[in-house]
């Protein structure tokens, strides 16, 4: 079966190749059963490769060799195993169902858009498929590139609104900041080891001095932070909600920023060899998932509070990978994906049915005109916040155990942003949902409950963000319990034989549930309250920290200040000064010099005859001089004489 | 006779020619002095071949050498007669367009 | 045979073009001889026995000059190069109306020839001969159907090229004055042995001469002035293939003939070349003419050819070989855009542009894949030979290679500034009216695009056809 995993990325490509050529001439519910029948054959793909790795295990599958120099070989190969296999189905999986959702949520599209938009969507899934199969680090890059090249066209899918546009370019050029990260990181590693197949690399990594293995891991680090928008190049995910909603749910659940977390669990040998990037990856991690989470207190977009708390969520992931609890960080991008694409899509559907409005000021009391939306909303917010035994809260509780285990400091820093993720969430629940609507009345009057395409990835996204934790529960509840971490086992065997291991008591884990749990509730309870009765009156002008964080911390104009306008004026500089007054200035300057010059000598002719032979006669007598050396010509005088 | 008188001589014709080039105005005078200077040349050149081959003859009396510059002197000549002859005529047509045998009339090279 | 052939058939076909009268019979003339030119590179390089590529006949043998011309790796490639451009160009410009359309073509086929001789030349009077034919034609193309300025922007380039040329003859006399047999050919100056102070003199007259031609900054300005005021087809010829002259010659003529001067003075270029890489796109980000802005990220992208041609290793080196011929085939679709807008909408402004993916969707699509290729995103042509360039750097020195990467940082924000000021947005007055691109403009810029997609899917060949190069020249030092 392994053999046959080309087809996997193939179907996607075709979709991207058929839709893309044919999207003038083909319906649009043809584009839309091309574009999902494509995902859906991955996803049936993909489950037989699944059960075949789990059944026989992983293998190297290649197919012909992309590059070969003298120095080094990089195969065109794919990575079959339980990693792979299993963000090769949170890939297709969700992937299929936002696919189907889109061909409802864009049907207002004209066909050529509407062929475009799938053919971008296939292309993205396809390229996140390359990532995720790559067997070395340079398939890898290509999909990695490849899915910042589709998020830049589908950011920018409404290219006549500029806006969209700066987001997409934004989303870009940030993302290949981090790119040069991984570059640099690649080359290092076919400079010292000669090869970029995984196999290889993890195999000699004993050769590495630590030194390169920190150097490396820092520089793959940059590639997930511009990537999976950690701090400092997180500002481009937010406005990357400028494309349509199902895109944000597949940016932010299924591909994309899970790359960086795949790609450090992918080399957790190396990182668990280098404990300084470790420790650096835990606090950028934490970080950003308490930063992006007090931004999201503050925020009015339905979409923007969602946005933010991915970053914050991908915070927790990476937390998860620095300290070391690898299973948890791939648990958590599996709940996670999840949970965030049924909240991005509920949050579509919101928008739908609200005709394009998305501020959540303006919402409110859609609970009985959106009975399944809400639903599936409210499921996917308790996921979020982490009750149990919905699936956010195993995943996250691994992650924040693990962390305990490191440095408890970590984990109260984690639990406070838990507690955040959990006011944000419900404040966005409650304001969208609950109270009284606060739109206009024609709004109101078109409110009804989104097609069955629309609502059925709903319901099946719902079920597994109640359910998808089942397969990771803690081994404090029953021996063995855990079947994800039993089956990524072969994965991390080499990173857990080198980690000390962590063991809490059953007691302080109960402890440590418990109380957190409690605080969560307790939270949820606040923000729905004080939420409940909001009037768009309420609204005054927010001052001091509200002002901040509703500006998000003014990271962009800080951005603006010291980075984007400084190069703007530096690039201003050298085309206005330097190239124009200095180096072409210096070249015409000696196209002067000459022409002044030759105006100069000129004067010399002055067309007597007589000054024309004087100069003759004295030039001849210098000539004479030099010629005869000294020596000659005495000796000719003397003889004279 | 030494042939140092010779090169005297010549060297007194031709710095008088050169001198005449340069400081007269009246382009006959000024082309008078020319043919001064390519005669004291002749005459150098001569003084020199017969030296040469007085010096040649002592060692074999039929030898030819040290010729050649009574050779080069007639071509001189008969060139220096063809210049005359164009000299003069540009010359001629010279004062017939200018009324005036000054060379400094002649600047129309500047331009 | 092969080699004479390909230098004859634009010769004898481009002095015949001079006497053609008719815009279509010119056109349709020169058109006939670079497609047979093409048939015979093809047939020349992949199909026939390879004791056909080489040639050596008398020529001036009082001089010691012989007639040879050989092709390897690097040669076949630029070749092919050469060969499939002018095709493309001349069926892309089709539509732009030339006075005098004889003389036009022949001259461009004049200047086919100059390129084709110089990449198949093993003696170096025959190198410079044909380095010069490929430069006059040129010149007299520019001055005659350039644009407003072209009179002072051509002068400029010609003295800049010629200055560099002079240098060239100079180190070349000298060298065939040291070689042992007094001979100019290939092989002879490879053997020439020199003291390392003449070494290092008659290595920057030709440096020089060369640096001029790619351009190396700071020698680059005559560049962005003649791009923007040569005809386009011309444009197209500086900068998809005359650069490669360039490059070219710093591999088959400066490294294996000055080893240890190259080698020293490698950090100096490097550095010169990875600031003009760094200049040249901070230049291009605020750029607001189409064919300037290309012609600076050409600039950028030939800086980084150069740093690695000195980072002499296998890896850089082989990344360069394809690289000039991915860049020149990038380079060229891009002209041909700017080429049909300009000749459309009669701007290069961007910010007159805008709009113009609602208008023209299949050129919005086409220009999307170049910019991209211009990027070096994988999967694209240029992504493999930068990948192995900036390898082949940072296997020099780590430091460099990550000042240099910074590059493909910001090729990427005005690459995509480009895009998005031409084709998205809403239309402007200029644009409101716009058309979709011709049916043969869209198949050879459709041709382009397979050909960017398909090396940079499956580059292997591309990499073998010219290894044999690149040993030979690591094995020279």
């Amino acid at each position: 079966m392994s053999k046959l995993v080309y087809l996997v990325p193939l179907f996607p490509l075709l979709g991207f190749l058929v839709n893309g050529l044919g999207r003038k001439s083909m319906s649009k519910s043809l584009i839309g059963i091309v574009g999902s029948g494509s995902i859906l054959a991955s996803f049936v793909v993909s489950l037989l490769i699944f059960f075949d790795v789990k059944a026989s295990g992983g293998s190297v599958v290649t197919l012909f060799n992309f590059i070969k120099v003298d120095s080094f070989t990089i195969p065109f190969a794919f990575q079959v195993d339980q990693l792979s296999s299993l963000f090769l189905l949170i890939i297709t999986g969700i992937g299929f169902l936002i696919h189907l959702y889109s061909s409802a949520y864009m049907h207002e599209e004209e066909p050529q858009h509407f062929g475009r938009y799938f053919a971008y969507l296939n292309l993205f899934i396809f390229s996140m498929l390359l990532l995720v199969l790559g067997a070395n680090y340079v398939i890898m890059f290509i999909g990695w590139e490849g899915v910042g090249l589709c998020s830049y066209l589908l950011i920018g899918f409404w290219f006549k609104n500029d806006n969209y546009n700066y987001a997409a370019k934004k989303a870009f050029v940030m993302n290949r900041i981090g790119d040069l990260g991984f570059l640099l990181a690649l080359f290092w590693l076919l400079l010292k080891l000669g090869t970029a197949s995984y196999g290889d690399v993890f195999a000699n990594v004993s050769q590495l001095s630590s030194f390169d293995i920190t150097a490396i891991t820092m520089l793959l680090f940059v590639g997930a932070i511009g990537k999976s928008a950690q701090i400092p190049l997180y500002t481009w995910l937010p406005d990357a909600m400028a494309g349509p909603t199902p895109v944000s749910a597949l940016i932010h659940a299924a591909t994309m920023v899970t790359a960086g977390i795949y790609m450090i669990a992918r080399s957790n040998i190396l990182y668990t060899m280098a404990p300084a990037t470790q420790t650096l990856v835990a606090v950028i991690g934490l970080a950003t998932a308490i930063f992006a989470a007090t931004i999201a207190l503050k925020q009015n977009d339905i979409k923007k509070v969602l946005a933010y708390s991915t970053v914050s969520q991908l915070g927790y992931m990476f937390l998860g990978l620095g300290v070391g609890a690898y299973t948890g960080a791939v648990f958590h991008v599996m709940t996670h994906a999840f949970f965030k694409a049924l909240l991005f899509l509920a949050a579509g559907s919101v928008i739908h049915a609200m005709h394009h409005e998305q501020d959540i000021r303006k919402m409110g009391g859609l609970k009985k005109h959106l009975p399944i939306t809400h639903i599936t909303f409210l499921l996917g917010c308790l996921a979020i916040a982490g009750i149990p035994p919905f699936s956010g809260f195993f995943s996250k509780d691994e992650i924040l155990t693990a962390a305990f285990a490191q440095n408890p400091l970590y984990y109260f820093i984690g639990v406070a942003g838990a507690l955040m993720t959990a006011f944000y969430m419900f404040r966005l629940y409650t304001l969208t949902f609950l109270g009284q609507f606060r739109g206009t009345q024609e709004q109101e009057h078109h409110l009804q409950e989104s097609p069955w395409q629309m609502t059925l990835p709903l319901i099946v996204l719902a079920i597994l963000s109640v359910a998808g934790g089942w397969v990771g529960i803690p081994e404090v509840f029953a021996e063995h319990a855990h079947s994800l971490e039993h089956f990524l086992a072969p994965i991390f065997a080499e990173s857990a034989k080198l980690a000390e291991q962590h063991h809490l008591t059953a007691s302080q884990e109960y402890l440590m549930m418990g109380a957190s749990t409690a605080a969560i509730v307790v939270v949820i309870l606040l923000a729905i309250n004080s939420y409940k009765k909001y009037q768009a009156s309420d609204d005054t002008a927010a001052t001091g920290l509200g002002k901040v964080l509703e500006n998000k911390w003014y990271v962009d104009e800080l951005y603006d200040a010291v980075v984007v306008n400084p190069l703007h004026s530096i690039a201003g500089f050298f085309k206005n000064i330097i190239e124009k007054s200095g180096i072409d200035g210096l070249v015409n300057g000696v196209g002067k010099l000459v022409g002044y010059g030759s105006r100069q000598l000129r004067l010399v002719q002055s067309g007597q005859v007589g000054n024309y032979i004087l100069i003759m006669v004295l030039c001849m007598v210098v000539f004479f001089l030099i010629w005869f050396n000294d020596a000659t010509i005495v000796r000719f005088i003397s003889k004279l004489f | 006779m030494p042939i140092q008188y010779y090169i005297y001589l010549c060297l007194t014709l031709f710095s008088i020619g050169i001198i005449g080039v340069l400081t007269r105005r009246n382009a006959i005078i000024v082309f008078m002095c020319v043919e001064l200077m390519l005669n004291a040349v002749n005459l150098l050149l001569v003084a020199f071949s017969k030296m040469h081959h007085a010096t040649a003859v002592v060692g074999d009396a039929a030898t030819n050498a040290g010729i050649e510059g009574q050779l080069f002197v007639f071509f001189i000549m008969v060139v220096a007669a063809a210049e005359v002859s164009v000299g003069l005529a540009i010359i001629v047509m010279m004062y017939r367009n200018t009324h005036s045998v000054d060379i400094n009339f002649l600047n129309r090279l500047k331009n | 045979m092969i080699p004479v052939s390909l230098i004859l058939i634009p010769l004898i076909t481009g002095l015949a073009a001079f006497f053609l009268k008719g815009e279509n019979a010119a056109k349709n003339w020169a058109l006939l001889s670079s497609a047979i030119t093409l048939a015979v590179a093809i047939a020349g390089i992949f199909f026939l026995a390879p004791q056909n590529l080489s040639y050596d006949a008398a020529w001036l043998p009082a001089l010691g000059s012989r007639f040879s011309l050989v092709t390897d790796g690097m040669g076949k490639m630029l070749v092919l190069l050469t060969a499939i451009s002018f095709p493309v160009i001349i069926i892309a410009t089709a539509k732009n109306k030339y006075q005098n359309p004889g003389s036009f073509y022949g001259l461009l086929l004049l200047s086919q020839t100059g390129l084709l001789g110089v990449f198949l030349a093993a003696d170096a009077l025959v190198f410079y001969f044909f380095w010069e034919l490929a430069l006059i034609p040129v010149y007299f193309l520019c001055s005659i159907w350039g644009g407003e300025k072209r009179i002072a922007v051509t002068f400029k380039f010609f003295v800049y090229t010629f200055v560099g040329s002079l240098l060239m003859l100079a180190g070349i006399l000298y060298l065939y004055f040291q070689s042992a047999d007094h001979s100019f050919a290939l092989q002879s100056f490879y053997h020439i042995k020199l003291s390392t102070g003449q070494e290092s003199l008659i290595f920057w007259l030709f440096f020089i001469a060369f640096a001029i031609k790619m351009p190396v900054f700071p020698f680059h300005t005559w560049q962005p002035d003649t791009y923007e005021q040569s005809p386009t087809a011309v444009t197209m010829i500086l900068s998809g293939i005359m650069v490669k002259m360039g490059i070219f010659a710093l591999l088959r003529w400066l490294l294996p003939v000055f080893p240890h001067a190259s080698e020293q003075y490698a950090n100096l270029i490097i550095i010169l070349s990875v600031i003009g890489m760094l200049y040249a796109s901070l230049i291009a980000i605020r750029q607001d003419d189409f064919k300037r802005l290309i012609a600076y990220s050409s600039i950028a992208h030939i800086g980084l050819m150069s740093a690695a041609v000195f980072a002499h290793n296998q890896t850089g080196l082989e990344g360069v070989m394809i690289q000039m011929f991915n860049h020149g085939i990038n380079v060229i679709g891009l002209w041909i855009v700017a080429d049909v807008i300009e000749q459309q909408l009669g701007t290069r402004k961007f910010s007159d542009l805008g709009g113009l993916a609602q208008k023209a969707p299949v050129m919005a699509i086409l220009l999307v894949v170049l910019a991209l290729a211009n990027i070096a995103l994988p999967l694209t042509n240029a992504f493999v030979g930068e990948f192995l360039m900036f390898n082949g750097l940072f296997r020099y020195n780590i430091w460099i290679a990550a000042v240099a990467c910074i590059c493909i940082i910001l090729v990427a924000v005005y690459t995509l500034n480009m895009v998005q000021k031409i084709l998205y947005g809403s239309t402007t007055a200029v644009t409101e009216n716009a058309r979709e691109i011709g049916g043969n403009v869209q198949w050879m810029l459709a041709i382009l695009v397979i050909i960017i997609i398909v090396l940079g899917v499956y580059p292997q060949p591309m990499i073998d056809l010219t290894k044999d190069t690149v040993h030979a020249i690591l094995a020279n030092r």
